[in-house]
């Protein structure tokens, strides 16, 4: 009890989501910093306020969007004073104090006091029948309603609105919506899909007014009927006023603090006050106000960092999406859609299939866009608004979308609200989609991460992703934003991986350990997904300088072989090109039947595979390989692995240039280096392209006139063909423009990225002018590329095989006789 | 009672790395941590059999290689969400010898 004392005391006024997010991120980061009391004026725990609109519509209950229990915050050791109001902060002595006048004293103070809904003033606006729609109790009063009463009026055509009179709808009233505008929801729509939108409630039977302005409330001890400006009396036994919400910050301003719309805030969610913080609904933040769910969880995630004293985190605002949350109808916005001088517009329309696309573009970037019909695609247009992606190489097929972009692997085609249960949702560990529906509902879950660690869905490959999201938002209900602004690189930092690149180069770190010193990483030693990922960008940082740091290398690079499920290893010599010979296939054959290895394959790569091999045999194997002149493949690594050719000009009658030659050139130049993904090669001796190399990272399409060279394919968990990067004339040119393209992307490719994404996220452009228009800058790409080539060209199986190194990783340490 | 083997030095195993002890009843993974703990478990990942020790060691814990399960390596439990134990047995570090004291089903008491 006595380290009880010694915390210091944070209160929380407000138990809502954002509040207790912040309170929740809190606890992760620093449990035992402070000792917590919430105030909530609701005599709940915390719930989900956006899932009120399915508990109205009765398709899920009050007990199912709950996300705290009062067990949690007795388990946190949290005090929780539910129905407590408080009636003023005294900032002088730093208490509260609550409406029974008992006083609260605090280090820290949260104001989380959200937001009321608006009421227009109009008269018999206190009328029995009239309520707002913003907590429990609302929507138990419109159940009650919907029970005892048949005719409702809503007045706002917003999205709150418009899921009120759906609830409604479906308990059985008779619902009329009321709107000022002429168009629905008409700041998140455009005209267009706002009409698509009415047709289809139209369908279903809601009633609208609109653009109509209400000029009274009538009745006289319950509400009767509402009238119109232009003088219309429609009959009504309920109102509902959702024109919208206005923050709640009436004792903050009491206390003196800065307020405007809002309370005004800091990036790092502090008021003018220092010692109190507010976050979520009542917070003005660089002038903006946010009212959705995903902006909250952001900030909160700010204002925990800061309490929790680990300051470098800051807010600088979200860009938000939105997603109608009524059943059956599939709508998505997102960013600025206003029509604009600077602003381009792509539109697609198919009245017949009710779809509707509006992306709207400024400066080669997409800043807006509205979806109707088929929103598969809006979490992925989402993300490019959010990264600010230049998109001008895919612009005439960026209406179509990700799964029509040529990517059109093993990813989302298919609505997810339509699909089964049974529907499998993630192939590499079958995972259907109840299983996930399941667990985000039963296990409260929000975001990707937490639906990957409980599911594994989208944990392996992660070409599901976006269907993973998909089922999450529709789950959730709509806008939880699919991917932070900037990624982290993994739980054990806030920092991305450019913020780790930035940070090597520039503070000329040199070990992992400086590095994660110098970025307050928040583990001791990282873990398995930052560490091999430092390792990289320091050995792609500092070549011949860095010691590559082994217990950082996955253990197929590691020990330069592939683990395989049985915990034996798979061996691959490499194969110049594609070519062997007589002696190197007797060898193979040699090694296979000394060391009883049972499986010898071919690959997809042109080489053969020796799989089966126990790990003390490697070294033994290594060495009878490297007797023939076989040096290691890299089949394992994050690093060049195969160039595959086909015959060319030397055997073949269409041939137009030596395609088996000029591979073997390009894999004795470039074999062994590493780069943050596996990078394949292949070369073509004509357009007919046996080697199939414009589905390749790179590509070379050789035709009469010289040298076609692509890159940024790949035929695996996505399939995408080449981009063309340019055409020269000689071998020499098309090596010096390969080498500098690769170490382009050695150094800006994030580990683990492969080329294509690597080139999505950068833009075409800007790597065609680095590596080809710009060529000094070519040059330089290229003899840097050749100089950390001095320190990676040595066959990592004859320092094994003969010299002894890592001995200790083939070796048991001891054999015990056990009785 | 408590039986020790000596199964070799410290500077044997890798910082952050590991080494295998082979006995009749299967492998022993032997992991040291970046401040010279030294841990053992069962070289069998609870998922799929994975072998443990050639994961990556971080902190007190090791990432099986083939699917990234993570294991606790003082009591051999998955971290959660995952759900899975494999055995651990006791070891102990004197004058830099390290010491192993192998649990089999008979010295482990049935649950």
């Amino acid at each position: 009890m006595l380290n009880k004392v010694n915390k210091q005391k944070l209160v929380v006024i407000g138990n809502g989501m954002a509040g207790i997010r912040t309170v929740e991120v809190l606890l992760d980061r620093a449990p035992d910093l402070y000792e917590i009391t919430v105030f909530g004026s609701e005599p709940y725990g915390n719930y989900n306020r956006i899932l009120l609109s399915p508990v109205l519509a009765g398709e899920k209950t009050v007990n199912d969007i709950m996300l705290n229990t009062e067990q949690w915050y007795e388990d946190n050791g949290i005090t929780l004073r539910k129905g407590e109001m408080i009636e003023m902060i005294d900032r002088r002595t730093c208490e509260v104090v609550t409406a029974d006048g008992a006083r609260v004293p605090y280090d820290r103070l949260l104001i989380a006091t959200g937001s009321n809904p608006i009421m227009l003033p109009l008269p018999g606006k206190d009328l029995p029948g009239v309520i707002g729609f913003r907590d429990i109790q609302d929507v138990e009063r419109m159940v009650q309603a919907s029970t005892n009463y048949r005719n409702a009026v809503v007045i706002g055509g917003g999205l709150l609105g418009l899921e009120a009179a759906n609830g409604l709808m479906k308990r059985g009233m008779n619902v009329t919506v009321v709107h000022l505008l002429d168009t629905l929801m008409e700041r998140q729509l455009d005209q267009v899909a706002g009409g698509l939108l009415r047709k289809s409630l139209e369908e279903r039977g809601m009633v609208f007014k609109m653009p109509a302005q209400t000029e009274a409330i009538l009745g006289t001890d319950r509400v009767t009927g509402v009238r119109f400006a232009d003088g219309e009396e429609l009959p009504a036994d309920l109102v509902v006023m959702a024109v919208g919400i206005r923050p709640n910050f009436e004792l903050a301003r009491k206390a003196g603090l800065y307020c405007e719309r809002g309370i005004v805030v800091s990036d790092t969610m502090q008021t003018y006050d220092g010692r109190i913080y507010a976050v979520g609904e009542c917070v003005q933040h660089r002038r903006q106000t946010y009212g959705l769910v995903a902006p909250l969880f952001d900030q909160a995630k700010v204002c925990a960092n800061h309490l929790a004293m680990k300051g470098f985190a800051t807010y600088d605002g979200s860009v938000v999406s939105t997603k109608l949350k009524v059943t059956g109808i599939d709508l998505f916005s997102a960013g600025d859609f206003a029509p604009g001088a600077d602003k381009e517009e792509i539109v697609m329309q198919d009245a017949s299939r009710g779809v509707y696309k509006r992306i709207i573009l400024r400066d080669k970037k997409i800043v807006g866009a509205v979806l109707y019909g088929d929103t598969i695609d809006g979490p992925w247009y989402f993300q490019h608004l959010r990264d600010g992606t230049d998109v001008s190489h895919m612009r005439e097929r960026l209406v179509f979308g990700a799964a029509n972009l040529g990517d059109g692997g093993h990813s989302g085609k298919n609505s997810v609200a339509a699909m089964s249960d049974e529907t499998e949702i993630c192939g590499c560990n079958g995972v259907c989609k109840g299983t996930i529906v399941k667990a985000i509902s039963e296990k409260k879950l929000f975001t990707i991460d937490d639906v990957r660690a409980h599911t594994k869905a989208s944990s392996s490959c992660g070409s599901c992703t976006g269907l993973v999201e998909q089922v999450l938002a529709f789950t959730l209900g709509g806008d939880y934003s699919a991917a932070p602004k900037v990624k982290p690189m993994c739980a054990c930092t806030d920092h991305s991986h450019d913020d780790a690149r930035r940070v090597i180069i520039e503070n000329g770190l040199k070990t992992i350990p400086d590095v994660m010193k110098f970025m307050d990483w928040k583990t001791a030693n990282g873990c398995h997904s930052c560490r091999p990922a430092l390792n990289y960008y320091l050995l792609a940082t500092w070549p011949g300088e860095y010691r590559d740091d082994q217990q950082s290398r996955y253990i197929n690079e590691r020990v330069h072989a592939n683990i395989q499920k049985d915990g034996t290893y798979s061996v691959v010599p490499r194969m110049w090109g594609g070519v062997t010979t007589p002696d190197e296939l007797r060898a193979i054959a040699d090694v296979a039947d000394k060391f009883n290895i049972p499986t010898v394959k071919v690959t997809g790569g042109q080489r053969i595979d020796l799989l089966g091999v126990k790990k003390e045999d490697l070294p033994a194997v290594w060495s009878d390989l490297n007797k023939a002149g076989m040096v290691s493949g890299h089949a394992y690594a994050k690093g060049l692995r195969t160039v595959k050719t086909c015959v060319g000009s030397e055997w073949c009658r269409f041939g137009t240039q030596d395609s088996t030659g000029l591979g073997v050139k390009l894999e004795k130049f470039m074999w062994g280096s590493w780069t943050p993904a596996k990078v394949k090669l292949a070369v073509s001796g004509c357009p007919r392209n046996c080697a199939e190399a414009t589905c390749k990272d790179v590509g070379v399409v050789c035709v009469d006139s010289g040298y076609e060279i692509h890159f940024a394919g790949a035929a695996g968990l996505h399939i995408k063909g080449t981009e063309f990067l340019t055409k020269v004339a000689t071998e020499e040119e098309t090596l010096e423009i390969i080498a500098a393209l690769t170490q382009l992307y050695r150094e800006q490719g994030w580990y683990l990225e492969r080329m294509y994404k690597w080139c999505d996220r950068v833009g075409l452009d800007a790597i065609r002018k680095q590596v080809v228009d710009d060529i000094a800058n070519r040059k330089a790409l290229f003899s840097r590329f050749a100089h950390s080539q001095q320190f990676s060209q040595s066959d990592p199986w004859a320092a094994r095989a003969e010299r002894g190194v890592d001995r200790n990783e083939f070796t048991p340490l001891a054999e015990l006789e056990l009785a | 009672m408590t039986k020790w083997i000596e199964i070799g030095t410290l500077n044997d195993i890798p910082v952050l790395g590991s080494r295998v002890v082979r006995t009749a009843s299967g492998d022993i993974a032997v992991f040291r941590t970046s401040d010279d703990e030294v841990f053992a478990l069962d070289d069998r990942c609870p998922h799929k059999g994975g072998p443990l020790s050639q994961g990556i060691v971080h902190n007190k814990r090791v990432t099986c290689p083939l699917h990234n399960f993570v294991i606790e390596l003082k009591s051999g439990t998955a971290v959660a969400p995952d759900e899975g134990c494999t055995r651990a047995h006791p070891t102990k570090v004197e004058n830099g010898i390290v010491w192993l004291s192998v649990q089999t089903a008979a010295t482990v008491p049935a649950e």
